[in-house]
């Protein structure tokens, strides 16, 4: 999951007040249209948000290869992150229309299960992208990041970077409770060889993943720990608010600041040093994976199943030995955004 | 009131004359919560009471403080002002784009975005006079539309800025070599200083307060009431865009996502600061305090090594605190 619209969680409680006012505007917003006709096969796709770069990149994708396989592509979107019940109703606006296949990127992993399983009990295929549900089962397949593993590629790279140097981490965190957000975390302190006590930890701060609340509390942790030699960030905005902060005390320790995302904002920001590596995910291959097994399943009946990591790869122009990366020039080129 | 002057018959002069001054000031009770917890802080960790940190804890509240200032104008006249945050992000995403991609010069992307986020204000201000609308509406809706316009106009995108005016505000300056000050700071004490004086010295800043103690009494009284209200959400806006400078200026970086809870962050401010949610009643400089209150919080609470959700729990209860003391001490003094 993209976590640069996490920190839209807790504005949903005030847009939720604010739907009880205006009911209209919270619909969800549609491109294409109309009832499917004919043998065409058409698939849905129901996103968290259609402003979010992460999902637009997936979109597109599943887009273009809908024209390539020419199936038609209905896409869908949640008003904001967390908006589940513009996610209910956008599956259901699609098993209105006859799709064949629902591609979902769920806001909330449990609140939308009601809604799939209505589509599965009509024939449709369902498949999460970007996020399991839970349980996991609940869908036909997911085609997702490991965020355990790209927290775990995030933290072995932070902690071989400091080499002989002695460990002293700030962890600035998503959105407590989150399922992204928790098994980066973890991954990130098993990779690094750490525990959540472990005293090399100096301090952690909820971001978000907002640029400007990551560098207020990276600029506060600082005060606190000026000796801070390695960070973990939960998203790319997180690590470039972290960068400002650390930036405006040049003379300081050289810092290792680690991240999670590959858009093409956070290569460039590796490229130009204002952060040492990130790790890359691939919508668009979630996206393009997604339409093949919905065509497939339609025209052949070969039903896909389980749970298919789409990669991580971490992204660096300062490589360690032992761990694998590719240099930014690879990541301008595949990243996202 | 008969219960305040027996009251008083019982107090020392002293006494009473403190409790007046705090009756009477509306800076009394952020200026008494900010030095409470400076004091607190300072004693219980080695880090905060130290030049570096109050210049960052002076920097992290530029951004939001003048949003607040804005704010305070509107509540001042009884309204509330839900899209100051908006219109603020709207504007950055302009400027930076029309100076970025758009090729503009930094001074006339600058220039368009004071003019917008005026305008928007002014938008406001022409719903809530002339169609007689409750402000909490107008600006919600405006919040929606605005919003949603960002995004639009953003796609999905955030614009870096890179030109040296319009991340002037954020350029550092050294004050006998020790002491880190930023532009940000000296164009917050003139916007305080200036909103401040029209406030308090002008018929203007009379006319504002009278408004909103009671619209309908003011009008009576000759003063042209919708004119009043109008140009106070037309400031308002214009304050809003220093706040957009500002915030280039802290981040260089226009993000249609940012500044998601900005609206209620300057409410804050504003209420810790001593401003009657009712109108007619607050000031520019309590505001400020509030600001800083809920920005040595966060600083002081993160140095004292407590995690980061406390801090939006104590900011809560000092909001409630905030109102009932307010309540207390008028209900009591006045």
């Amino acid at each position: 999951m993209c976590l640069n619209k996490v920190r839209v969680r807790s504005t949903a409680l005030v847009l939720a007040a604010t739907c009880l006012a205006m009911t209209a505007a919270c619909t969800s917003e549609k491109s294409g249209s109309g009832a499917t006709s004919g043998d065409e096969i058409a698939i849905g796709l129901v996103t968290k948000t259609n402003s979010n770069p992460y999902f637009v990149a997936l979109r597109e994708s599943a887009q273009s290869e809908s024209e390539r396989r020419g199936v038609k592509l209905i896409a869908l979107a949640g008003k904001f992150d967390g908006d589940n019940q513009g996610q209910v109703d956008a599956v259901n606006n699609l098993v209105a229309q006859n799709v064949k296949g629902i591609l979902i990127t769920p806001s909330s992993s449990q609140g939308v299960l009601g809604a799939i399983a209505a589509a599965r009990a009509k024939g449709i295929l369902v498949i999460a992208l970007d996020t399991a549900t839970d349980p996991a089962d609940a869908v036909d397949a997911t085609f997702a990041t490991d965020n355990k593993a790209a927290g775990v590629a995030q933290g072995t790279y932070v902690r071989a970077a400091l080499d002989s140097r002695t460990p002293n981490v700030l962890l600035l965190d998503g959105t407590p409770g989150s399922t992204v957000d928790d098994q980066r975390h973890r991954g990130f302190l098993e990779g690094f060889g750490l525990t959540e006590e472990s005293p090399e930890i100096k301090g952690a701060a909820v971001t978000n993943g907002d640029q400007t609340k990551a560098q207020t509390a990276m600029e506060n942790l600082l005060q606190r720990d000026p000796g801070v030699n390695a960070v973990y960030t939960i998203n790319e905005p997180a690590a470039a608010g972290a960068a400002k902060a650390l930036a405006a005390r040049p003379d300081g320790e050289d810092v290792v600041v680690g991240s999670i995302d590959g858009s093409c904002t956070g290569v460039r920001n590796v490229k130009d040093g204002r952060f040492t590596a990130t790790v890359m995910q691939f919508p668009e291959k979630m996206a393009q994976l997604g339409v093949a097994a919905v065509v497939e399943h339609a025209e052949n009946g070969v039903k896909p199943s389980g749970f298919t990591d789409t990669g991580s790869q971490l992204i660096t122009d300062k490589p360690v030995p032992g761990v694998p990366s590719k240099d930014t020039a690879w990541g301008l080129r595949n990243c996202w955004g | 009131m008969i219960t305040t002057s027996a009251r008083e018959q019982h107090a020392s002069p002293r006494g009473r004359a403190l409790l007046t001054w705090f009756a009477g000031s509306t800076t009394a009770g952020p200026l008494v919560a900010l030095l409470v917890a400076i004091a607190v802080f300072a004693l219980t960790t080695d880090t905060f009471f130290t030049v570096d940190n109050g210049s960052l804890i002076v920097q992290q509240v530029l951004v939001t403080g003048t949003l607040a200032i804005g704010q305070t104008l509107v509540i001042l006249t009884a309204g509330i002002d839900l899209a100051n945050a908006a219109i603020m992000v709207l504007g950055t995403l302009v400027i930076a784009r029309l100076a970025g991609e758009g090729g503009v010069p930094a001074l006339a992307a600058l220039a368009v975005g004071i003019v917008l986020c005026t305008a928007l204000g002014g938008v406001s201000g022409v719903l809530v006079t002339r169609l007689k609308l409750p402000p909490f509406i107008v600006t919600l809706g405006m919040l929606s539309v605005l919003t949603a316009t960002s995004q639009l106009y953003a796609s999905g995108q955030s614009f870096p800025v890179t030109s040296p005016l319009l991340t002037w505000l954020g350029e550092r300056r050294y004050l006998f070599g020790q002491i880190e000050l930023t532009v940000g700071m000296g164009v917050m004490v003139l916007l305080t200083a200036g909103i401040w004086f029209a406030l308090t010295q002008t018929s203007w800043g009379r006319n504002v307060y009278a408004v909103g103690d009671d619209e309908e009494a003011t009008r009576l009284s000759g003063v042209n009431t919708k004119r009043v209200i109008l140009s106070v959400y037309l400031l308002a806006g214009f304050v809003y865009a220093i706040a957009a400078w500002q915030a280039l200026g802290r981040i260089p970086n226009a993000d249609p996502n940012a500044f998601q809870l900005g609206n209620l962050e300057s409410i804050t401010a504003v209420v810790i600061g001593g401003t009657s949610l009712f109108g007619g009643r607050g000031s520019i400089p309590g505001t400020i305090l509030g600001a800083l209150v809920v920005t040595v919080l966060a600083n002081g609470l993160t140095q004292a090594g407590i995690d980061s959700l406390y801090q939006q729990v104590a900011t809560g209860i000092l909001v409630i605190v905030a109102v009932a003391v307010d309540r207390l001490v008028r209900g009591r003094a006045t």
